[in-house]
Formats: C-alpha cells, sequence, structure tokens
C-alpha cells in the first residue's frame, strides 16, 4: 500500500523529467520539421501557461496576451542586430513585463468583463499607433527580424518553457499563489485577510508577462519578416483563454496538456484543411465550453473517479 | 465655417450607423448579458445579404431592410434559444457565464464569418443606390448616406418607443434591472433574453444593409464594427438604450474629426476613449 503511495507521488514528477530529458536531446535524432512543430506547440504552452499563472487563480481574463507578445518581437525587430541573442530576449521578457506592470497598476479597478475589453482594446490601440507610427515616421510598414537556425529557436524555448514550470510551480506552492486564489475565491475578504490585493495582482501580471515577451522576441527570429498586424494579431490573446480552458483551469497540468492537444490539432488542421480551419476551430471552441466546461482534466478526473468507483463497487 | 459643418454632418451621418449597431449590442449585452462580440458578423451577413438581393435579384435595398432584420432575428432568438441558454444553465455564476458566453461569442465570429467566406468568397463587393450627392447647407453628401442616417434614426426610435411603451418593453426592462425578481413576477425570463439577442441580430442585419449602400463590403468586415459597438456601449453606459444611441453619434463626431486632421488614427482613437473612459468613468455617459 505504502509503495502504491510512494509510486502515485513519484509519476507525476518522473514522467515529467522522462519528458523533458526527450526535450532537451530532441534536436538530435528528430526530423527538421518536427523540430519546427514542436517549437510551435512549445510556444503556444509557455503562452498559455504564463497566461494561467495569472488568470488561473483570480479569475480576471486577460487578452493583453498578443501585446506582450507583440512588444517581444518588436524588441527582437529593434534590436536584434544589435545585441547578443541572449540580451534581446531578455530584454523582451522585461520590457513586456514593463507594459505589463503599467497595465495592471492602471487597470486594478476594473472587474470582469471590463477587464476584459479593457486588455483587448489594449492590443488594438497598440497595433493602431504602432502602424500609423511606422507608416508615418519611418515610411515602411513592416521590419526586418534578424534569422536565427531552427534548433536553436527550439532550445532558447524549451529553456523559456522550464523556467517558466519552475516559476508556475513555486508560485503555486507559494503564499503568493495562495494570496492569489484567495483574490479570485473573493477579493474583499482576502484584502480584510491582509493580503495586500494589488500589489500581488499587478506583480504576478507583471511576472506572467516576462515569459509571453521572451517567447514573442525569441519566434520573431523565426518569421524573419514581421508588421504591426502580424505581431499584435488578437488571435494570440484568445488563443491562451482558450487553450487553457480546453485543458482545464483547475488543474495545474491543465494549461499544458491543453495547449500541447491544441496546438498539434490546430497544425493537423491547418494542413489537413486549410480552408475550413478557422470553421473548424470555432466548432470546436463552441463544444468545448458547452460539454467541456472542465476541459480534458476534468474529463480526466471523472473517468479516474468511475473506475474508483467501479472499484469501490466490486470490493 | 464650412469645413466645421462638413464635419459636424460627417459624423452624424457615420454616429447613426453606429448608434443602432451600438442598441443592438446594448441589448445583447445590457440585457442577456452576453458580450455577443459576434455581434460584426450578423451586421456582415446583413449587408452581404442585401448586396446579393440586389444584385441578383434587383430587390431594393431598403426593403432588404424588412428582409434581413426578422431573418436576423429568428436566427438570434434560435442561438440564444440553444446556445446561450445551455451555458447560462451550467454555469456556476454570473461571472463564469459572462465569460463562458464571450468565449462562445468568439466561436460563433469564427463560425459565422468562415461561413460566409464560403458562400460570398474573400472579394470586397459594392453597388450604387442613390449615390448622387445632395446639398446640405453648402456641403456636398451623397443621397445614400442621408437615407442611412434617417433610416438609422426611425429604427433607433421606433425600438426605443417599444421599450418604454409596451408591455413586452416593459419586460425587457424589468430583466435588464433584476432578472431574478423580473422572474419572480411573472416575466417569462428565458423567452426575454432570447428575445433581446434577437432583436439585437436583427439590429445588426439592419445596420448591416445600411452600411452596404454606402460603404463596400465583404466577409471579414464584422469584427471591426463589433469593436466599435462595444466602445459605444460602454461609452453611453452599460445596458442604457438611450446611451448607446447617443454614445453612437459621440463616437462618430470624433471619428470624423479625428479622420480630418490624421486618418490613419481613426481607429486607434476609438480605443484611447475608449481606454480613458474605462479609466475615468467606466460606468459611462448615462450609467448610474
Amino acid at each position: 500500500m505504502s509503495i502504491d503511495r510512494v509510486l502515485s507521488k513519484l509519476w507525476v514528477p518522473a514522467l515529467l523529467l522522462i519528458v523533458l530529458v526527450l526535450l532537451a536531446t530532441f534536436t538530435r535524432y528528430a526530423s527538421a520539421y518536427t523540430v519546427i512543430l514542436v517549437t510551435s506547440i512549445l510556444m503556444y504552452v509557455v503562452l498559455t501557461v504564463s497566461w494561467s499563472i495569472f488568470s488561473g487563480p483570480t479569475g480576471y481574463i486577460s487578452l493583453a496576451s498578443a501585446a506582450f507578445f507583440g512588444v517581444g518581437i518588436y524588441t527582437a525587430a529593434l534590436l536584434g542586430t544589435k545585441l547578443p541573442l541572449p540580451i534581446v530576449i531578455l530584454i523582451g521578457g522585461l520590457a513586456s513585463s514593463c507594459l505589463a506592470f503599467l497595465v495592471g497598476a492602471l487597470t486594478l479597478r476594473l472587474k470582469g468583463t471590463y477587464f476584459a475589453i479593457f486588455t483587448f482594446g489594449l492590443v488594438e490601440l497598440i497595433k493602431h499607433l504602432l502602424l500609423w507610427y511606422e507608416i508615418r515616421m519611418t515610411g515602411t510598414r513592416g521590419r526586418f527580424v534578424i534569422v536565427v537556425d531552427n534548433n536553436t529557436i527550439y532550445q532558447v524555448m524549451l529553456a523559456i518553457f522550464v523556467l517558466l514550470l519552475l516559476t508556475a510551480y513555486l508560485v503555486r506552492r507559494s503564499r503568493w499563489g495562495l494570496a492569489l486564489k484567495s483574490i479570485g475565491e473573493n477579493e474583499q475578504a482576502a484584502a480584510h485577510m491582509g493580503v495586500n490585493v494589488t500589489l500581488v495582482k499587478v506583480s504576478t501580471f507583471a511576472l506572467s508577462a516576462v515569459f509571453m515577451g521572451a517567447a514573442g522576441a525569441i519566434m520573431a527570429t523565426r518569421w524573419t519578416y514581421i508588421d504591426p498586424y502580424i505581431a499584435f494579431n488578437y488571435f494570440l490573446s484568445f488563443m491562451p483563454v482558450l487553450m487553457a480552458i480546453f485543458g482545464g483551469l483547475g488543474h495545474s497540468f491543465g494549461p499544458i496538456l491543453g495547449a500541447a492537444v491544441f496546438a498539434y490539432l490546430e497544425e493537423v488542421l491547418i494542413t489537413r484543411f486549410p480552408y475550413y480551419y478557422m470553421l473548424l476551430f470555432g466548432i470546436i471552441l463552441l463544444v468545448v465550453i458547452v460539454y467541456l466546461p472542465n476541459g480534458l482534466m476534468g474529463l480526466v478526473q471523472t473517468w479516474r473517479t468511475r473506475r474508483l468507483e467501479r472499484q469501490h463497487a466490486t470490493a | 465655417m464650412l469645413t466645421f459643418l462638413n464635419i459636424a454632418i460627417a459624423g452624424l451621418l457615420l454616429g447613426g450607423l453606429y448608434a443602432l449597431i451600438a442598441m443592438g449590442l446594448s441589448l445583447q449585452y445590457g440585457v442577456a448579458r452576453v458580450l455577443n462580440i459576434s455581434h460584426g458578423e450578423f451586421i456582415m451577413l446583413g449587408a452581404l445579404t442585401t448586396y446579393t438581393l440586389y444584385s441578383v435579384a434587383g430587390i431594393n435595398p431598403l426593403l432588404s431592410l424588412a428582409i434581413a432584420g426578422p431573418a436576423a432575428f429568428a436566427l438570434g432568438y434560435i442561438i440564444h434559444r440553444t446556445l446561450f441558454k445551455r451555458i447560462a444553465a451550467s454555469s456556476e455564476s454570473p461571472a463564469i457565464f459572462e465569460s463562458n458566453s464571450m468565449l462562445a461569442a468568439f466561436g460563433l465570429l469564427f463560425i459565422i464569418q468562415n461561413l460566409a467566406l464560403i458562400v460570398w468568397g474573400p472579394e470586397t463587393r459594392g453597388y450604387s443606390y442613390l449615390a448622387f450627392p445632395v446639398n446640405v447647407g453648402g456641403a456636398l453628401f451623397g443621397a445614400n448616406r442621408l437615407v442611412t442616417l434617417g433610416f438609422s434614426v426611425l429604427i433607433g426610435l421606433a425600438f426605443y418607443l417599444f421599450l418604454a411603451r409596451t408591455r413586452m418593453g416593459k419586460a425587457i426592462r424589468a430583466a435588464a434591472q433584476d432578472p431574478e425578481t423580473a422572474g419572480l413576477m411573472g416575466v417569462n425570463i428565458n423567452w426575454v433574453l432570447a428575445l433581446c439577442f434577437g432583436f439585437g441580430a436583427a439590429m445588426a442585419a439592419m445596420a448591416g444593409a445600411l452600411i452596404s449602400m454606402c460603404y463596400p463590403v465583404h466577409g471579414v468586415m464584422g469584427i471591426e464594427y463589433a469593436v466599435i459597438a462595444i466602445i459605444v456601449v460602454v461609452l453611453g453606459g452599460l445596458g442604457s438604450i438611450p446611451g448607446s444611441f447617443i454614445g453612437g453619434f459621440v463616437l462618430g463626431l470624433v471619428g470624423s474629426i479625428v479622420a480630418y486632421f490624421e486618418p490613419g488614427l481613426t481607429l486607434a482613437a476609438y480605443y484611447g476613449i475608449f481606454i480613458l473612459l474605462l479609466l475615468a468613468k467606466p460606468t459611462g455617459l448615462m450609467g448610474k
């Protein structure tokens, strides 16, 4: 019985370790296409997990992911030729974080949907201002980004992913994570209990943006050409929300699972049905919201409880 | 002075359309609590249907108002009865319903938009109807745009009277204030919410029919109008129909002023106003 228990506690970290080792040595044996595919999947996982660090426990739906991602992209476009890659990525992350800090400090009083609309408006505002600035001041619409080979992009993305997982885990297990959760359950009560609501919310929001900005900075090198429409694409604001809900927000593995499955699905749908891809995407979105409100992890859980019940029934 | 008049009238013409679109969304968001980001797709459907009816069957665009409106009403009513009612039943709290229904509306946006792209293709289309200039106090405007303004105001007023004077309108207003109490007072709440969603869709489609008379139309035109509608609804005050109507004209004027000085910044100005408003007075112009 006790061995069972130890095993049941160990299998998750063990599995994680195996997956990480596989991912780290991936470029040695995988084909070029697979590396690119897994990089895209990792990008969505990074966006989704960083989104859920803040929005998961607090319940504030942020649609600003595309803004943070886009700031990273433009950092790479502006500084890519002047500074070494790791520093560009670091600056991308920090710049996004500064923006998130500012936005967070401004929007604290907004609740529920207002926060969602505000963050959505922010992406569009930045996009249109930038577009106007580029056309008016620089005379061009897009910019070229330095080219980095696919294996390096993959490794950087993997590094960001590992750091993010570690951060998400530490936040979740700390007093800070508990404070976030209490804000989600009842913000006023949390404030009365002595939680510095403002500080916790703004700092978490800024922290989550670091990874999105860093991911944007490295992904920009793969696209080589960018313009405001590519960099601040509102589709990327909705994908993390959808992927997190698809995987199941209540679980630590939900967002990872959701993003990985969904990103793979996206790739398959795009290559198989390029014309109907967005239509299928919409249908999946509706089906998930109506039939899977607790996501894939919720499905796994009901399945497990049912199995346990059956075991108890036979015993 | 003439420039000033020009800008003001252009703003009113634009504002009439914004007002109509926003009133529709105000019903869906203010009463039915669905932040319907797919609102613009109903506008697009109305516009493309009117275009097809005019260019294929030669049906007068103003007559199409009476076709597109009821058709969109039926579509909206059915969507609420099947989709949003289900989401409401499975959501534990109003906040969860708001976020889930917003995401579902995004799903609708993708579905409707891509179905329309399959049916109509990606081309930009337009037709010429009543496109002769009319002199308004020295400034020249297309007759079609003036007709558009007239119909926007007419539909808006008719709807306002319907809400203010009829029994059904009273039920809608009650549901907007407090759905639970309204339910206890004998209002069939699911029916009223579906009705509101249908009316919202109908107003969007009628606005789309009017838009197609003046501007080129295409399959992905919806999202921009939907975002403008959201801005106007927040500007006017959530759930306030007159607020949305006035807010539409305010935004139209702002748009035409900014477009006069710097056309590239019109949309940025809308978002700028929106963000400032959310920070300074989230309840809007007419909100309580």
